[in-house]
C-alpha cells in the first residue's frame, strides 16, 4: 500500500496531492533556509497567523459581491495581504517602538489570529455563501486539492527557486555580517522585504496544504536539519529544499494510504522524523558524534595525565586512567610502567617541557595558541623550530 | 590631516576634493545625547589615521556614519571630492569582530569571496580570476592553509585576518577597520600590522579604531582624537601629546595607559 503511494499508483486526487506537497516541501525549504540562517524563524510564525483575518474578510467581501465566497484565488489573496500588514507592522513595532521581536512578533501573531477566529465564528453563523471549509485554512486539507491548486504551487516553487537564486549573494551577506553588507552597499531593509516576501508567497500558497498552524514547521524544520550535514550557505540551501521535498512527497503518500490520515500533520511529522535522525547521527554535529567525541577527548585527557605522573614518579589514583594505560599496554596491572610505557611518559614530559618554552616565548605566540594539553608539539612547528626550542631546555635528564 | 577651520566654502571644497575621505559636521544620536557631535575629520591620502579615544567616545559611530550606515542627524561625507554613493567602491571595511554569527555555515573562502560581491552584482559568475584572487588575498594574510575551514573554528585572530583579507578582495583605494587588533594574538598583530603599512606604501589610504595607546605612534601616520567631540586631530608628531591626551580621556588617562583592555571599547 504505501509502495503504491510512494509510486503514485494510488489515483490521481492522491498523485496530485503528493506532487503538490512535494513542491510546497522544495519552496519553503529553501524560502526557510535565510529566515532560519538570520535567525527570524518565528517571524514565519507571525505572518502564517496574520493571514487568517483576511482569509474571513476575503470570503465576505467575495459574499457580499454575490459570489459564493469560494474561489480559493480570493482567499488567497486575502490572506497574502492580511499577512503582508502583519509583518509591517511587526516591523514598525520593533523599529519604532523599545518592544523587542519577539514581544512585537507574540503580539501580531495573537491578535491578528484572534480576529481571525472570531471572523470565521461570526461567518459560521452568517447564513450565507457555503462557508463550509474556511476551517481547513487552520490544519490544511487536501481532500478537494484540484489540478488548478497543484498548478499554483508549481508556480510559486519555480518563482520561489528563481528568485533565491537570484538574491542568494545580499540574502547570504545580511545573514552572516549584516553591518558589512550595509557598508559595502547593500540595503539591509530591502534585502529583509524580500526575503519576508518569498516566505509571505510560500505560505500563502501552503495554508490549503498544511494550514496556517503549520506551515512554519514546512519552513524551518529542513533548514534546520540541513545544516547537521554541512558547513556551506549554498549546500544548506539545496539540502533544505531536498529534506522539504521528501518529507512533502513521502508525507502524502504515506498519508493518502488511510482515509483517516491528514495530509499536512503527517508530511510535517516525516520531516520531523528526518530532523531527529539527523540531529542523532550527523557525522560533524550530531549528538552521538558530540558524545563520542567527548568521550575520546576525556580518554586522551586521562592517557596523558597518567604519562605525565609516570613521568614524574608520581602515583596514579584514577582507576579509568590506570585502566586505559593498561589497556594500552604502557603499565602494569600492578602500576609498574612497561618499558613502551617509560619511554612514552619521557616523550609526553618532553612535550610538555617544550610547550613551557613556547608558551613563555612571544616569538612563538601564534603557535602557542594551539597548545590544548594534547596537540603534540612537532605537529605545529618545524624541525628546525624543535632543536632551537631544545637548545633552551635547562634539564638535560629529561631529553630522554 | 587639516586642524585648521577652513572657513572659506571654496578652500574647503579644494580640500576635499584632494582628501579620499573627508566628514563634515557630524552628528549622530541613538537616543537625546548624541553619540558623536558635530565632527570633522579629513583623510590624508597615503597616510594611516588612529581615531583613538576612550570607551563610548563614538569612535565606532562615527565610522559607521562615515560608511553611511547609519543616518547622521547632521553632517556630510564626500570620497575623492564625490559622493558615497558614487564611491563607494573605493572603500573596504572590516567591522569589529564581535559584530558577526561565528556558527554560520560559511568557509574561509567563502568569507573572502563576498568582498567581491558588490562587484560580482546579483547574477555576475564566479570566475577563476575571482578565486585566484580570493587565494592571493588569504595568502597576503597568512591563512592561505585555511581556506576550506568553517569561519568559527579559527581563532580570534585567524578570523581577524580573514576580515582584512576580504576587505583586500574589494580592492578599495581606501581601508576603514574598527578595532582590528582587538583580541588578536601578536603575531597576527604584526601580520596585519605590516599588510596595512604595505597598503599605505602603495598609495593606499588606512583608518583604524585603535585602542592601545602604546603603539599609536609605531603603527600610524595620523591621529584623530574623539570624545564625541573631535579634541585633537593631525599629525601623530604634532597631535599625540600629553595634554591632548589628557583633554580625550579626561582624569581616566592613568588607567587608560597602565592598562590599554579599559579603553577598548
Ligand atoms: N545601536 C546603539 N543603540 C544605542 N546606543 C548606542 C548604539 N551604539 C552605540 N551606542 C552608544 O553610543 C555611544 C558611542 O558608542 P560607540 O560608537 O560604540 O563608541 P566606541 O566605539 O568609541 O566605544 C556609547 O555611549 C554607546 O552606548
Ligand atoms: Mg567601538
Amino acid at each position: 500500500m504505501l509502495a503504491d503511494a510512494l509510486l503514485l499508483q494510488l489515483g490521481y486526487n492522491a498523485t496530485l496531492v503528493a506532487i503538490g506537497a512535494c513542491l510546497l516541501g522544495i519552496a519553503s525549504g529553501v524560502a526557510g533556509t535565510f529566515l532560519f540562517l538570520r535567525k527570524r524563524a518565528l517571524v514565519s510564525d507571525a505572518i502564517s497567523h496574520a493571514t487568517l483575518p483576511g482569509v474571513g474578510l476575503a470570503f465576505v467581501i467575495m459574499v457580499a459581491m454575490g459570489g459564493e465566497g469560494r474561489s480559493l484565488l480570493g482567499l488567497l489573496l486575502g490572506a497574502g495581504v492580511s499577512a503582508a500588514i502583519g509583518l509591517l507592522c511587526v516591523q514598525w513595532l520593533t523599529r519604532r517602538t523599545r518592544l523587542g521581536e519577539d514581544a512585537a512578533i507574540g503580539a501580531v501573531l495573537s491578535v491578528f489570529f484572534g480576529f481571525g477566529v472570531v471572523m470565521l465564528t461570526v461567518i459560521q453563523t452568517m447564513n450565507a455563501g457555503r462557508q463550509a471549509g474556511l476551517e481547513s485554512f487552520l490544519l490544511g486539507s487536501t481532500a478537494g486539492m484540484l489540478r488548478g491548486d497543484a498548478i499554483l504551487l508549481a508556480a510559486s516553487a519555480a518563482a520561489v527557486l528563481a528568485l533565491v537564486l537570484i538574491l542568494r549573494r545580499p540574502l547570504a551577506l545580511a545573514a552572516f555580517d549584516p553591518g558589512y553588507a550595509e557598508a559595502t552597499g547593500w540595503s539591509l531593509p530591502r534585502i529583509d522585504l524580500a526575503m519576508m516576501g518569498i516566505v509571505l508567497v510560500v505560505t500563502v500558497v501552503g495554508l490549503k496544504v498544511v494550514g496556517l498552524i503549520l506551515i512554519v514547521a514546512l519552513l524551518i524544520v529542513p533548514a534546520v536539519t540541513a545544516r547537521f550535514w554541512t558547513e556551506r550557505a549554498d549546500h544548506v540551501v539545496i539540502i533544505a529544499g531536498i529534506v522539504g521535498g521528501l518529507s512533502g512527497f513521502v508525507g502524502a503518500a504515506v498519508s493518502a494510504t488511510a482515509p483517516a490520515l491528514p495530509t499536512g500533520p503527517i508530511v510535517v511529522l516525516v520531516g520531523f522524523g528526518i530532523f531527529l535522525f539527523s540531529l542523532l547521527f550527523s557525522p560533524r554535529r550530531g549528538v552521538l558524534a558530540s558524545v563520542l567525541t567527548h568521550l575520546r577527548y576525556q580518554r586522551r585527557v586521562h592517557v596523558r595525565q597518567g604519562l605525565l605522573a609516570l613521568a614524574q614518579g608520581q602515583p596514579i589514583y584514577e582507576t579509568l586512567t590506570q585502566r586505559l594505560l593498561t589497556r594500552a599496554g604502557l603499565i602494569l596491572p600492578d602500576g609498574v610502567p612497561t618499558a613502551e610505557g617509560q619511554a612514552a611518559a619521557s616523550k609526553a614530559l618532553l612535550d610538555e617541557t617544550r610547550w613551557a618554552i613556547v608558551r613563555g616565548d612571544q616569538a612563538y605566540a601564534l603557535a602557542a595558541t594551539r597548545y590544548d594539553g594534547l596537540t603534540p608539539i612537532e605537529t605545529v612547528l618545524t624541525p628546525d623550530q624543535l632543536i632551537e626550542i631544545d637548545t633552551k631546555i635547562s634539564a638535560p635528564e629529561v631529553v630522554a | 590631516m587639516n586642524l585648521t577651520l577652513v572657513t572659506d566654502r571654496d578652500t574647503d571644497q579644494a580640500v576635499r576634493a584632494a582628501s579620499p575621505l573627508a566628514v563634515r559636521g557630524m552628528t549622530v544620536s541613538y537616543g537625546q545625547t548624541p553619540a558623536i557631535f558635530s565632527v570633522d575629520m579629513t583623510l590624508r591620502a597615503g597616510a594611516m589615521t588612529a581615531i583613538v579615544g576612550p570607551n563610548g567616545a563614538g569612535k565606532s559611530t562615527l565610522l559607521k556614519a562615515a560608511l553611511g550606515v547609519i543616518t547622521p542627524l547632521a553632517g556630510s561625507v564626500t570620497v575623492f571630492g564625490g559622493t558615497m554613493a558614487d564611491m563607494r567602491d573605493r572603500i573596504a571595511y572590516v567591522p569589529q569582530r564581535a559584530s558577526v554569527d561565528w556558527d554560520f555555515p560559511v568557509r574561509v573562502i567563502d568569507v573572502v569571496m563576498m568582498g567581491m560581491y558588490r562587484q560580482l552584482g546579483l547574477l555576475g559568475r564566479v570566475r577563476g580570476r575571482h578565486r585566484a584572487l580570493a587565494r592571493d588575498c588569504l595568502d597576503r594574510v597568512g591563512m592561505a592553509d585555511f581556506a576550506h575551514r568553517q569561519i568559527g573554528q579559527l581563532s580570534g585572530g585567524q578570523q581577524q585576518r580573514v576580515f582584512l583579507a576580504r576587505a583586500l578582495a574589494q580592492e578599495a583605494d581606501i581601508y576603514v577597520l574598527d578595532e582590528p587588533f582587538a583580541g588578536v594574538d601578536a603575531a597576527t598583530e604584526k601580520a596585519i600590522v605590516a599588510v596595512l603599512q604595505g597598503l599605505r606604501d602603495a598609495g593606499k589610504t588606512v583608518l583604524a579604531v585603535h585602542h592601545d595607546l602604546a603603539t599609536v605612534p609605531d603603527y600610524f601616520d595620523d591621529v584623530v582624537l574623539l570624545n564625541t567631540q573631535v579634541v585633537a586631530a593631525g599629525p601623530v608628531a604634532d597631535t599625540f601629546t600629553e595634554d591632548n591626551l589628557n583633554a580625550a580621556y579626561g582624569g581616566r588617562l592613568t588607567t587608560a595607559r597602565a592598562d590599554p583592555e579599559s579603553v577598548a571599547g
